[in-house]
Order: structure tokens, then sequence, then C-alpha cells
């Protein structure tokens, strides 16, 4: 140990030499720098999948820029800094994390967060910053932008009810599925799930029997699996994510239930399949859609997935929902201040307008913008099945290109006239 | 039978058996502060620990014995180790224990984040507590084997404990200090050294409980909150520093929460939090604790 002498001479040196470090840092090149604030969840149920989401972000940012030593990106005129912050799921800390960014941190752009009541939460937060730009992250919920949005708030990620696009109908039609138990958790993305499922499920004659709305976070579920109808169903339909679905399908499992099984999109993302354990087997013949297929085969998705791959040597198999989600988000927003050359004068007026114009060719289709500033966008059906390499993987049934936030019903349909909740829509 | 009294007694075995996990879980916390006072903060990062010692001795072996083992131990070593480092170096200093135990949970944690990542990690059961079990009065006639099981490992634990405590010397040293350390002291027994055991064991059965919930549930990061969460109301709604107590208040604690997930699981949450309070308005010392 050294004593108290030493100790303070130690830490003076440490001071002088931070302040050298930053005084380096600030001189090297002399582009101007755009703060780029990156929100997404690193603790609690989603910590996963709000690590792999950063992965996307990086990744947008490799794509058109190249990391200097100081960390920051060089783009063509502009360096981009990228703040991180991680949240926990909850819409109080992501607020507290997003106004830190943008009131501390004073950054130019935010993408985040992650889940949906955050992403609520976020956009009314972003009509109080008229001036600064809200790029969503991966949060879903419909009316982060469908009803009373931000006009400064954009979402090149589409929501949770274009993510079901196409599974109600393959569910009923093809499956033969009449009716479904619905698990699912009891919040803001899930209703939103489950209401894009019923839209076509619902529309093309199916039943919901039954729907267990489970808190967040819950990890005990075996008095839900018990409630669950022993017979009478077809299928249940499963809206968990992360831990919290591994903890279901591992109990429902051990009880001996034997039930098919309909994944919302999170539930049989890669960050569920990845985990060992007995209860996968049970996972194979699963059904689900949301934007992303492992095994798609166009170009775009197959260059992006040997990018990913060899840019993160310890992601995931695959990127997951939420790598696409922010590297899409991130992709939009490059493209926009590619528009406008990285001016954020004038309130960044000129780059919202631009913003609001771009499209562009993702990995997975073709992304554009309505009027609400919300993506129209892809989206595909899935099936879980074992690859070659015995590592569970989405097996692309069927694709949809072009989803709008409405999936086609229109806006004045009366599946849309109220917002999605617990009890709305309801075909029992 | 009809199915509302089948659905009834199903809800009360997953209660019993939830109970059983939050049993084993505030069993080392209480058994903590009924000798040292110490609230333990970071018993939870304990848990985590154990639960993650458990998964690698797991996918080394394959032996959920050794699991056991492995958590149990790794976590004695580790409770040694906080005690003889920091704790007694503050004895009797109630609150700064409990701060630095603060201070502790969150760097195991982040270091068990920056060893596993955020992934999710399972168990599978032993042999023996494979597959279910043909009950006649629950819904679908069976029922999770491991969840029956962990009922035994609870009841072999409170066994354990009661006969330590009951029958052996060290026992009579632990109940003395509960009563009244300084005169234990005064007849010549080693106090720092029954802590030292007391805190060791009782960090062990964190260790234990987190490869017995990791079979059961999973471990993934943010777990350590919800243990350390459980095992506060536990032993405040059954009484500090009390066995006893903590079967008691692991049994209205896992009932309360399988009961309210079942037939209001908007509430479930709450309910628990309104039990906790209505202990606290009415015995502030909980159901068996003894004023302060």
């Amino acid at each position: 140990m050294f004593g108290a002498k030493t100790g303070r001479g130690l830490v003076a040196l440490m001071f002088v030499a931070s302040i050298a470090a930053s005084a380096c840092g600030g001189s090297s090149g002399g582009d101007k720098v755009i703060k780029i604030g990156g929100l997404a969840t690193l603790s609690g149920p989603f910590a996963v999948p709000g690590q792999d989401g950063f992965r996307g972000v990086e990744q947008a940012l490799a794509k058109y820029g190249k990391k200097l030593a100081s960390g920051n990106w060089q783009m063509d005129g502009y360096q981009i800094q990228l703040i991180k912050e991680g949240s926990d799921a909850t819409p109080a800390v992501a607020l507290e994390k997003a106004k830190k960014l943008i009131e501390q941190d004073n950054v130019d752009i935010l993408i985040g967060p992650l889940s949906g009541d955050e992403g609520l939460a976020v956009k009314d937060y972003a009509k109080t910053v008229p001036d600064k730009t809200f790029v969503n992250g991966s949060s879903a919920a419909q009316d982060t932008t469908f009803r009373d949005a931000a006009p400064n708030f954009f979402r090149f990620s589409t929501d949770g009810a274009q993510w079901m696009a196409g599974l109600g109908k393959y569910a009923f039609t093809t499956k033969g599925y009449k009716n479904v138990a619905i698990v699912a958790e009891d919040y803001s993305f899930p209703y939103t799930q489950v209401g894009g499922f019923m839209y076509e499920f619902c529309a093309a004659g199916g039943h919901v029997v039954q729907k267990n709305w489970v808190p967040l976070g819950t990890k005990d579920y075996s008095s839900v699996v018990s409630n669950l109808p022993t017979s009478g169903v077809d299928a249940i339909y499963v809206a968990l994510g992360g831990s919290d679905a591994v903890n279901f399908f591992t109990q429902y499992n051990q009880a001996g239930g034997k039930a098919k099984f309909i994944g919302g999109s999170i539930t049989v993302d890669q960050s569920v399949l990845s985990v060992t354990g007995s209860f996968k087997d049970q996972l194979a013949g699963t059904i689900a859609a949301g934007p992303t297929a492992d095994s798609a085969t166009n170009q775009e998705w197959l260059d992006y997935v040997k990018a990913y791959k060899a840019q993160f040597t310890d992601g995931l198999p695959f990127p997951g929902l939420f790598a696409l989600s922010y590297y899409n988000e991130t992709i939009g927003v490059l493209e926009g201040l590619k528009a406008v050359k990285g001016d954020l004068s004038n309130k960044e007026a000129a780059f919202m307008a631009a913003l609001a114009k771009v499209s562009f060719d993702g990995p997975t289709g073709h992304v554009s913008l309505d009027a609400n500033r919300q993506a129209i966008s892809s989206n595909y059906v899935t099936e879980v099945q074992k690859g070659a390499d015995g590592n569970l993987q989405n097996v692309v049934i069927s694709k949809a290109d072009n989803v709008d936030q409405t999936l086609g019903l229109g806006a004045t349909s009366p599946f849309l006239a109220q917002p999605v909740s617990r009890d709305f829509p309801s075909c029992p | 039978m009809p199915k509302a009294l089948v659905d009834f007694l199903t809800v009360l075995l997953n209660g019993v058996t939830l109970a059983a996990l939050y049993f084993v879980v505030a069993s080392g916390f209480t058994l903590i502060f009924g000798l040292m006072r110490t609230t333990n903060m970071a018993h939870g990062s304990l848990y985590m620990l154990g639960a993650y010692a458990g998964v690698s001795a797991y996918t080394a072996t394959g032996n959920w014995l050794i699991a056991l083992v492995a958590g149990f131990a790794v976590v004695v070593v580790v409770g040694v180790v906080i005690h003889l480092g920091l704790l007694s170096r503050m004895a009797g200093q109630d609150l700064r224990q409990a701060l630095v135990t603060i201070g502790l949970s969150i760097i195991i944690a982040d270091l068990l984040l920056a060893k596993y990542g955020g992934l999710t990690f399972q168990i599978e059961p032993p042999s023996v507590a494979t597959g279910s079990v043909a009950i006649p009065f629950v819904v679908n006639g069976t029922y999770s084997a491991y969840r029956l099981f962990m009922i035994a490992v609870a009841a072999a634990v409170y066994g354990g404990l009661w006969l330590v405590l009951n029958r052996t010397r060290i026992g009579w040293y632990i109940r003395a200090g509960i009563d009244d350390r300084d005169m234990l002291s005064a007849l010549g027994v080693n106090v720092s050294r029954v802590f030292l055991f007391v805190f060791a064991l009782g960090a062990g059965l964190a260790g234990l409980s987190g490869v017995i919930g990791t079979t059961a549930l999973s471990i993934s990061p943010g777990e350590d909150g919800r243990y350390l969460l459980s095992s506060l109301v536990v032993v405040i709604v059954g009484g500090m520093g009390s066995l006893g107590g903590a079967v008691i208040g692991a049994l209205i604690i896992g009932l309360s929460e399988q009961i309210g997930l079942f037939y209001a699981p908007t509430y479930s949450i709450f309910i628990t939090f309104v039990i906790m309070a209505a202990v606290l308005a009415v015995r502030p010392q909980g159901l068996l604790g003894r004023p302060a």
C-alpha cells in the first residue's frame, strides 16, 4: 500500500495525464463532430437484444465511415461520435437516459430505445425538444408513430403489428389452427404483436379463446402454464422475449405440455434459439413472423450477415431482429446526413426534411417512410427448423414487401378503430 | 373433481414449490442477519455467482450434483474472503457493512456480466428429477418432478440448519450470539470465528440456491436484484433472523405470487408488497421475529 502523500501525487499525475489526453483527442482532425446518442437496454430481460442492437448501430457506421483512433467515425466532411447509454427496458430509465444524452451529452441525434413502452415515453419526450432528431431503435409499439405522432420522431423499422404480417392467414389457412390461446407480456409491444396477429387471424375466421397477460419480468410461469386450456385449442401464441421465453418454454415442457406454438417476433429470435436447454426440441415447427429471417438468400441479406460476422466475432450466430432494426435506423440517419452533407443548422430542419424522404434497400427489402415518418417495409413468415449444423433457425415460408402500418387494412378498418390493448381486438 | 378445485390445488402446489426456492435463497440471508445484524445486500449477487459457477461446472461435467457442490463451494470461498477482507474490519458497524455489501453486489454482478455476457443459461435437472410425475389432483394429472424435488431440497436445508443450530456446539454459540454477542465473547468464545462460519455458510446457501434456481428457471443478468428483493420480503414478513419465520415468509410470498398470477395477473406483484406492508404495520418485527 502506498501512503497518503504518494497517493495524492499519483492522483495529480493522473489528472494532468487526462487533461493531456483530452487535449490531444480534441485536436485530431479538423472536421466538425456530430454526436449521436445510442440508447438500448443493457440490463434486465433484454440485455442480449440490447447488445445486439448496438452491434447494428456500429455495423452501419462502419459501412459508411472509418473508425478513427479517437473512437469517432470519419464520414465525408464530418465525424460522428457515438455515445452509448443502457437502460433496463423500463420507460422511466429510458426517459432518464434519453434526457441525459440530449441535455448533458448534447447529442444531435438520438437512436433508440429498444422496447415498446420505452419508445412511447421517448416519443412524448421528443415533443418537448423539437430541435433534436429522434430516430427509433427497435421499439415497436403501434402508437409510437400511428396515433399522436411526434414531428421529430422517425422510425425506419416496422412496428410489432407489421412484424405479424402474413402470420394470421398462414396459421388459419395453411396450418389449420382455428382456436388459439395467447400468452403475452402485459405492455404495449405484445399488445401490438397480438393485435397484428389477430387482425389477420380474426378476419380469416379464427378464434382467440383465451388471453393470458403476464407481468413483464415474471420468472415463474407455472401457474400460467396451469391456466392454459388442455383441449379445444390448436396452438398457443407466445409473445415473450429473452429469458422470459426461455423460462416459459422450459416450464411448459417440464409440465408435460404438448401444444404447438405460434411465436411473436422476439419469441424465436436468435437470442432465445441460441440458449442451450432441452425445451428447444419442442420449438421445432413453431411458426412466427418478423422482419428478419436467418435463411433468407437475397444478396443484400447475405452481404449484411457476412459483414456482421466479420465485424463481431463475439456476436450471435445470426444478427437478430434488434441488430437489424438498429442497423436500418442508423442507415436511415446516415443517408439523411449524407443528403444534407452533415448540416444540422437551423434546428436540424433541413436534416429532418431530408430524413423524411430517405428510402433505401436494406438487408431484408426496401425501406421508405409514410406520412407519419413510419417505415413501410418487408416482412417474413418463418418456421423454426433444425439446420444442418444442429442449430435451430428460422426458415422462410413467405415474404411480403411494402407492408404498411395497417397491414393493408387501411386506416379506417374497424380493427384499427381503437389502439391495441388487452381486450382489443377480440374474437373469442 | 371440479376444474376450479383442480386449478386451485395446482396453483397451491406451484406456490409451495416456488416458496421452497425462496426459502433456500432466504435462509442464508436470515442466518447472517440473525447473528451479525448485517443486512447482506450482496446476497443476490452471491446467488448469481453460485448460479454461474454451477453453469460452468455443469457445462464441464454434465453432472448436476457437481454443479450444486461447485455453486456452494465457490461462494463459500468468496464469502470467507469477503468476511476476512472487508466485513471483519468493520465488526459491529452494521450500516457500514450493509453499504460495503451493496458495493460488492454491483462489482460481482458486473464481473459476471463481463465473463458470461447477457445470455440466458440453464442447468438440466438431475436424472432423479427429470420429466413429470403423475399426481391425480393437478391440471393434466402430471406435475414437474424437479419442482417437487425442490421441496425435498428445501426440507433438507431446513433440517440441516435446524440440526446445526440446535444440536451442535457451534449452533449453541450462534444462538447465544443472537441473544447477546458481548456476553458470549466475555465467556471466552471466539466470536469473530463464529461470525466467519455463519457468513460463509449463509453465502454458500446463496450459491447453492443459485444452482437450484437456475435448474428450475434460468439465470441471466438482473436476477441478483430479484432474489435479493425476494429474500428481503421473505425475511421481513417472516421475521429477521428466524429460520421458521423464513419458512412462513417464503410460503406466504410464493403462494401469493402464484395465486395472484393465476387469478389477477395484473396485480400479482402488487399483492406481494401489500402483504409486506400489512405485516409491517401490524407486526413490525415480522411474524416470528422478536422485537429489536
